[in-house]
């Protein structure tokens, strides 16, 4: 009798795939089915995009005033048409690419010193004793306020506008990565410690895979802060970049370019996360839902 | 090569004089007091006792997590000095890496002994066929039910070879069918393996069920109340469990553990509970149903 009852019992059983293969109409259904919340998601988010468009169209084309002043603001199409001058134009590539690379050098570093320090901070109680106090004073200034600081210890302009965007990047990667080291399920220590483990196998199969979530919520925000930092350098002390290009429209009465920087600016901004994110499933395939 | 298979047995636990205390602000708290047991090579015993009576402490010691305050440690003679890949352990929450596949999970013991991958691959795959998880080798622990975790967990432990195995509570988050299912996996590959086992649990039935000697620990703090060997013949069957021989073991072990968990509450029983409990009695005394 027992037997049967392993043979009924048996999770495994339950998750046999059937054995003759669906028809291409039914796998179709079948996916619209399972994937309709997203698709309806997908198609809500393209109207709602187009409404924004012909809100801000309506807006600029009536010159609205009403406490807000809509008089000087360009219109979708007015933006449209100098975008589609600027992408043959090479100096506003050069803007784009510049602030592409600003990004790239001062977040790398951010991420490539933070998290490794993060590490060791959340491992080893001394160190975490001696620079977190250092750490905690120096966070809650914001990364625009280094500017004159930036500009004095750095001997060129694009190396100080490259550290502001370092330093705004920097807390938030070190913060998560702590926060992950300090939220590794110490049972999970144990098992490894029991298998045989010793410090360094410890550090490289537990500690740091248990932190990965906490890293990447890391870089996700840095990445958003350094763009926040890296634009108001360039605003401030840029001679070059897609901040100082959306400056520089204000200054020269470009008013269509002015929004053309800042939409600029977004889906760069959008495209980096988007590329830590799927960073983010490549190097963590167990989150994969 | 002429080595001579003349070692001494392998896996004889032994704790004795055993206490441990911690420090908390109103001064030293006595976990675990005055404990001797032994497991010896090849036997498979049973820690039951109340909640909260140290037999988790217990099994954390010898597993070597925890340093005894007074007392020794020794497997096979050697000092336990912390935990090793001789003592395998088994956890209640399972504790698998989740960023490893079930396979990796597996080959992880002896990944840390050197073995090269491809030798190590193999000895997993051999090791979860045993448990009946080869087509599952590639998931990641998350996809897997209770059941299945907890037996990637058991063969985790045993892949390194080790002379014991330590088992908290094991089956403890599991439903009851699966529970059952798990105690004959257990005891299936402890007969195949012939290793001794220090098993943690709170569930009588389940201590009688596998074991060949159980230890009851009295309430906090903990210490050895009684030693019942279990005299059941071998292999067991579910259906054993109504015998009048089970039965007997049962009630002898119920009624120490009673007590003990009465004293543990003492306080909350004595006073407002006791009359709460005396309306659903209809008149008996709490000691006629107990």
């Amino acid at each position: 009798m027992p037997a049967t009852v392993i043979a009924e019992a048996d999770p495994a059983s339950a998750i046999t795939p059937p054995t003759t293969p669906p028809s291409f109409g039914t796998l179709a259904l079948r996916w619209y089915r399972l994937n309709r919340a997203g698709l309806r998601a997908i198609a809500i988010g393209i109207i709602s995009l187009a409404a924004f468009l012909l809100v801000w169209h309506m807006l600029t084309t009536y010159r609205v005033v009403f406490f807000v002043r809509f008089t000087n603001v360009p219109s979708p199409l007015a933006v449209y048409a100098s975008f589609t001058k600027a992408i043959h134009d090479p100096k506003f590539l050069l803007h784009v690419l510049l602030s592409c690379r600003r990004i790239f050098f001062g977040f790398s570093f951010a991420a490539i010193v933070a998290v490794p320090l993060g590490l060791i901070m959340g491992r080893f109680k001394l160190v975490h004793e001696i620079i977190f106090p250092v750490a905690e004073v120096l966070r809650p200034i914001p990364a625009i306020a280094w500017v004159p600081m930036a500009i004095m210890l750095w001997p060129t302009n694009e190396q100080s506008i490259v550290f502001i965007t370092f330093l705004g990047s920097f807390f938030p990667i070190l913060v998560n990565t702590l926060h992950g080291m300090s939220l590794v399920d110490p049972v999970l220590v144990r098992a490894a410690q029991c298998l045989g483990a010793r410090e360094r196998s410890i550090f490289r199969e537990v500690y740091f895979p248990a932190s990965l979530p906490h890293i990447f919520t890391g870089l996700t925000v840095g990445m958003g802060v350094a763009w926040v930092s890296l634009i108001a350098a360039e605003m401030i002390s840029g001679q070059y970049g897609i901040g100082y290009f959306t400056w520089e429209a204000y200054s020269l009465v470009q008013y269509p370019d002015i929004a053309l920087g800042m939409i600029a600016i977004g889906v760069l901004g959008l495209g980096s996360s988007l590329l830590i994110r799927g960073a983010g499933h490549l190097v963590m395939p167990w989150r994969l839902k | 090569m002429n080595e001579i298979p003349t070692k001494a047995p392998q896996g004889h636990i032994e704790v004795r004089n055993f206490s441990l205390s911690y420090d908390s602000i109103e001064g030293p708290v006595q976990a675990v007091t005055d404990t001797q047991i032994h497991v010896k090579p090849g036997e498979f015993v049973s820690i039951v006792g109340p909640s909260g009576c140290g037999k988790s402490t217990l099994l954390n010691a010898v597993a070597g997590f925890l340093k005894p305050t007074t007392g020794i440690v020794t497997v096979d003679g050697e000092r336990v000095n912390g935990p090793s890949a001789e003592r395998g352990m088994v956890f209640q929450q399972y504790s698998l890496f989740p960023w490893k596949t079930v396979r990796e999970n597996v080959e992880f013991g002896l990944k840390m002994r050197g073995m090269p991958r491809s030798q190590r691959e193999r000895a997993a795959r051999t090791l979860l066929g045993l448990a009946g998880l080869e087509a599952f080798e590639k998931h990641y622990p998350e996809k897997l039910s209770g059941g299945m975790k907890q037996r990637v967990g058991i063969v985790r432990a045993l892949a390194t070879g080790p002379k014991v195995l330590l088992l908290d509570e094991p089956f403890g988050a599991l439903d009851a069918q699966t529970r059952v299912i798990m105690q004959q996996i257990l005891t299936n590959m402890w007969q195949r393996l012939k290793i001794s086992v220090l098993f943690v649990t709170h569930d009588i039935d389940e201590a009688i069920f596998l074991s060949d000697r159980v230890y009851c620990m009295t309430a906090r703090p903990g210490s050895i109340k009684a030693e019942i060997p279990i005299p059941l013949e071998r292999p067991r069957q579910q259906s054993m469990m109504m015998s009048s021989e089970f039965l007997a073991l049962r009630r002898g072990l119920m009624s120490l553990i009673r007590e003990e968990s009465l004293k543990a509450m003492g306080g909350e029983i004595s006073d407002m509970g006791m009359q709460g409990l005396n309306i659903e009695l209809h008149g008996h005394s709490l000691a006629d149903v107990i």
